[in-house]
């Protein structure tokens, strides 16, 4: 009922062509008049190997600020273009990627100019992804959760579980592989805490959430001070993942070394991200999770299990969150310590609705924030005139910008937090 | 006051209102229809405690069935003690010492091993205790004193009021804090910047503090007026982002967070802000002018903000209770579509009230800054962005709620430390009973079951609080 005659949405404002068309001027005068006007002389020169690749691909030099100027040209082009008249919704996703393409083109122009090093591609989009890993994984459980109709807010609190674990099994074990298992099922643990508060006691889903995440800060941040504290030898330094190479796909220049030569946990991702997106959208079961989180009555009508579709979703989601942490633990940082996932629940979280709910929207959205964040920290180790906890706010503002300007307006699942209790 | 004992009624009765964004029919405002409930749902209440005017029930039987009943008040009580047994089982059962002995379980003798982890928890709660409420070695050494004069001169006596005054300190921002994100509840709107706007506001008083002079009460007002001001303008960023571009306020909130901690790290590192003559992250302290004055002496660190915090929370209930902005509000976060047909402006309300909660999070800051640390850090936020949604969820998103779960977590936090300090149990043992006692409220099902209470008619802390993305 309620998805068939929802209420229309609140008018806002702005017309939300114009904030975009906006949003696209607004990239094209920093390009231009930000980073054409300071670039100083020479060459912006990129490299796209790593040293002993098989296959090497010459460096690539481009003049600086001529640069910086096209590429403003380019996205005031785009941002004129888009004011004039509407465009279909593969002209606005193009519009969009050339746009930011060409703001970050701009942007390492200006920052790499006259600089005898050259700036390195294949090291920054391997960072993007070892930063995205998690913020993927945590975003793919929001997404199976959210589609079953259960809001997950809980993501931060499962990382931090599956971290927590990961490492003190690993380490009392002495088994990698035992750790990534049981900190995936620690993960499934606090999922299924969510799933019997919101779907048995009805708790409010966005209060749970909060409260869940605080309860898993609090109980690792206790053990860690009780016992991976005193015992740090033993529980607490399991060692990490090495980056296994996959034979042939792995030489190939530019996209190997980024995309076939990293950890398990890389591996692991690219599966998870098929199975998701395969079994959401083309098979039975999916079909059966979105439409109990869309209309679970229609879905009870024809005989579909709402409340059990929703706990195996919920479940199965802290299941891919818990390996998301074990890879804070196990696959990038090599032990536990406090509140280790920093707020990157949240950030999956906002990559969720930011992707609209789907999927590979979510990985776009996870990229986006892992690559900032990446070319932030990448530049505050080079000699660019910018202070470095600037360029550490870069994958956040970017974030707001990318919501406000490009975004805008979402819609969940229709019955995204609502309890189902059957009439 | 009706504020707390409508709460059993209100949860329930404001429930059609929002559980009518598809069913109300558009030309009944849903407040409206909430206002009329609530009246109903505090008629019920005061029948319900023996004062009806009509028959005059016992009051002894009422009593017990209403406690059987599992009201709100009972269910709160029943859940913090919940929590507290969970979490005394967690002290005992990371206690080394315990562990030590339940090896040997039955070799001993359970008893032996069951007292045992019984003094581990109880010696850790009792220091709780008496670093938040009362200690009574401190009452002790005021009658050793050779007169009652010489035991206040010499701060004996403000030695048995320091838990208290801990206790009231700690809850002092936790208060404000919680009043922000219980407002932006209210108006439907799920605040988690509570962090970015104590930032924003903290920036703004320290700067006032210690870059301006001025005479001494003036210098504390402005600093205030300064911290809210900070905290407004922050606030009323993603009001406006949500208002015109329809960005969610979640993620705007959580990236603000990220974007103002940032800032902060670096302008506390630049000569505008950083102390002179030292090279980490710490501003100069605010002038002597700008220190909210102490309530109980200077023994106490309790200070005008607590008062401040108390005024701004009936303020609140005022605002949301009694005018017609907050009316505004609560249809808005009723339904909004309703409240648009209504011909309330939604956009103009999710502006003004993350306005007016940016301020109450920027005063959380003031109190820090000019009532206790005098300095700002690049930290000196802290977990109050997520501390306040917790204490405005435990206080059901309302003032006179706000301030007693407040004043609990005060007291956690005040006797956390002096736990740490005397029994070596972490301090974050706090957090996980915190959260266990907001989980455990928020699940009345789940109380009433294990302490077999029967079925009543409140409803969760949590029904009809915040809503999904699409509220």
């Amino acid at each position: 009922m309620t998805a068939l005659t929802r209420p229309a949405g609140v008018s806002l404002t702005v017309d939300r062509r114009m904030v975009a068309a906006a949003t696209f001027v607004l990239f094209g005068l920093v390009d231009i008049l930000g980073f054409g006007m300071y670039a100083a002389h020479g060459d912006a020169v990129f490299a796209f190997s790593q040293d002993f690749a098989k296959v090497a691909v010459p460096d690539l030099s481009l003049p600086a600020a001529t640069t910086a100027y096209v590429c403003g040209a380019i996205s005031l082009a785009a941002g004129v273009g888009r004011a004039l008249r509407p465009a279909g919704a593969v002209a606005r996703r193009v519009s969009i990627g050339v746009v930011l393409f060409t703001f970050v083109l701009a942007l390492l122009c200006w920052a790499q100019a006259g600089q005898s090093i050259p700036f390195n591609v294949v090291n920054l989009l391997q960072g993007t992804l070892a930063a995205s890993i998690p913020l993927i994984l945590g975003a793919l459980a929001g997404c199976l959760c959210e589609r079953s109709g259960v809001i997950n807010i809980a993501i931060e609190g499962q990382l931090l579980f599956g971290a927590f674990t990961g490492a003190i099994v690993a380490s009392f074990f002495g088994a990698l592989w035992l750790g990534l298992v049981l900190g995936s099922v620690a993960g499934g643990l606090l999922g299924a805490m969510l799933a019997v508060f919101a779907i048995r006691y009805l708790v409010d889903q966005v209060v749970l959430g909060v409260v869940l995440n605080v309860f898993a800060a609090g109980l690792t941040g206790f053990l860690y001070d009780r016992a991976l504290t005193p015992y740090e030898n033993s529980l607490n330094s399991p060692s990490t993942y090495l980056p296994v190479k996959i034979p042939l796909l792995g030489d190939i220049p530019i996209l190997g070394p980024v995309l076939f030569d990293s950890t398990i946990f890389l591996y692991i991702t690219y599966v998870l991200l098929i199975v998701v997106q395969v079994g959401l959208f083309s098979t039975r079961w999916g079909l059966r999770v979105r439409s109990v989180g869309e209309h679970p009555m229609a879905a009870d009508t024809v005989g579909i299990r709402v409340l059990g579709t929703r706990y195996g979703a919920v479940i199965l989601g802290g299941l891919i969150a818990g390996i998301g942490g074990a890879y804070l633990t196990l696959g990038s940082a090599g032990n536990f310590s406090p509140n280790i996932s920093s707020g990157m629940g949240y950030i999956a979280l906002a990559a969720l609705i930011f992707g609209r709910w789907t999927p590979l929207g979510a990985l776009a959205a996870a990229l986006l924030f892992g690559f900032t964040s990446q070319l932030g920290s990448v530049l505050a180790t080079t000699n660019v005139p910018i202070p470095s906890d600037i360029l550490l706010m870069a994958p956040y503002v970017a974030t707001i910008v990318a919501v406000a300007g490009l975004v805008g307006r979402v819609r969940a699942p229709a019955a995204d937090g609502k309890p189902y209790i059957k009439a | 006051m009706s504020d707390e004992t409508a709460a059993s009624g209100q949860p329930a009765a404001s429930e059609p209102a929002a559980g009518a964004d598809a069913t109300a029919t558009p030309d009944a405002p849903a407040g409206a229809a909430a206002a009329s409930e609530t009246a109903g749902g505090a008629a019920a209440v005061v029948a319900g405690s023996g004062q009806a005017a009509g028959q005059r029930p016992r009051l002894g039987p009422l009593l017990i069935e209403s406690i059987l009943e599992g009201n709100s008040v009972v269910v709160t009580t029943l859940a913090i003690i919940v929590a507290i047994f969970v979490g005394g089982l967690l002290i005992a059962f990371t206690d080394p010492a315990v562990l030590h002995v339940w090896g040997s379980f039955f070799a001993d003798g359970p008893g032996y091993s069951i007292g045992k982890a019984w003094d581990s928890a109880a010696s850790a709660y009792i220091a709780m205790f008496e670093g938040s409420i009362f200690n009574p070695h401190t009452v002790a050494a005021v009658f050793q004193q050779q007169s009652i004069g010489t035991a206040f001169s010499d701060g004996t006596v403000s030695q048995v009021l320091n838990p208290l005054s801990e206790t009231a300190v700690n809850a002092t921002p936790l208060i404000f804090a919680g009043l922000s994100v219980a407002l932006a509840f209210r108006a439907g709107l799920f605040n988690i910047g509570a962090q970015s706007q104590f930032i924003g506001g903290a920036l703004l008083c320290t700067w006032l503090g210690f870059g301006v002079s001025l005479p001494p009460f003036i210098h504390v007002v402005v600093c205030v007026l300064g911290a809210m001001v900070g905290g407004a303008v922050t606030g009323w960023v993603v009001g406006a982002l949500k208002a015109t571009t329809g960005a969610h306020e979640v993620i705007v909130t959580i990236m603000l967070n990220y974007v103002m901690a940032d800032f902060l790290s670096w302008i506390l590192g630049t000569s505008a802000m950083q102390r002179p003559g030292r090279s980490d992250l710490v501003s100069p302290f605010i002038a002597g002018d700008a220190h909210l004055p102490l309530l109980l002496g200077s023994h106490l660190r309790v200070n005008a903000g607590f008062l401040l915090a108390l005024a701004c929370a009936a303020g609140v209930w005022w605002l949301l209770s009694r005018s017609t902005i907050g009316f505004e509000f609560r249809s808005v976060g009723a339904n909004p579509s309703a409240a648009r047909s209504a011909g309330m402006s939604v956009t103009r309300s999710w502006m003004l009230v993350m306005l007016i909660a940016g301020a109450l999070a920027g005063l959380a800051s003031s109190t820090v800054i000019q009532g206790t640390d005098f300095a700002l850090t690049f930290q000196s936020y802290g977990t109050y962005g997520i501390d306040a949604i917790t204490v405005a969820l435990l206080g059901r998103a309302r003032p006179g709620g706000v301030v007693l779960a407040a004043l609990l977590f005060g007291a956690l936090d005040a006797g956390g430390v002096a736990m740490q300090v005397s029994t070596s149990t972490p301090l974050s043992i706090t957090t996980v009973i915190q959260a266990l006692v907001v989980l455990f409220v928020a699940a009345p099902p789940l109380i009433r079951g294990l302490f077999r209470l029967h079925k009543a008619t409140a409803r969760g802390a949590g029904q009809s609080l915040a809503k999904g993305w699409n509220g």
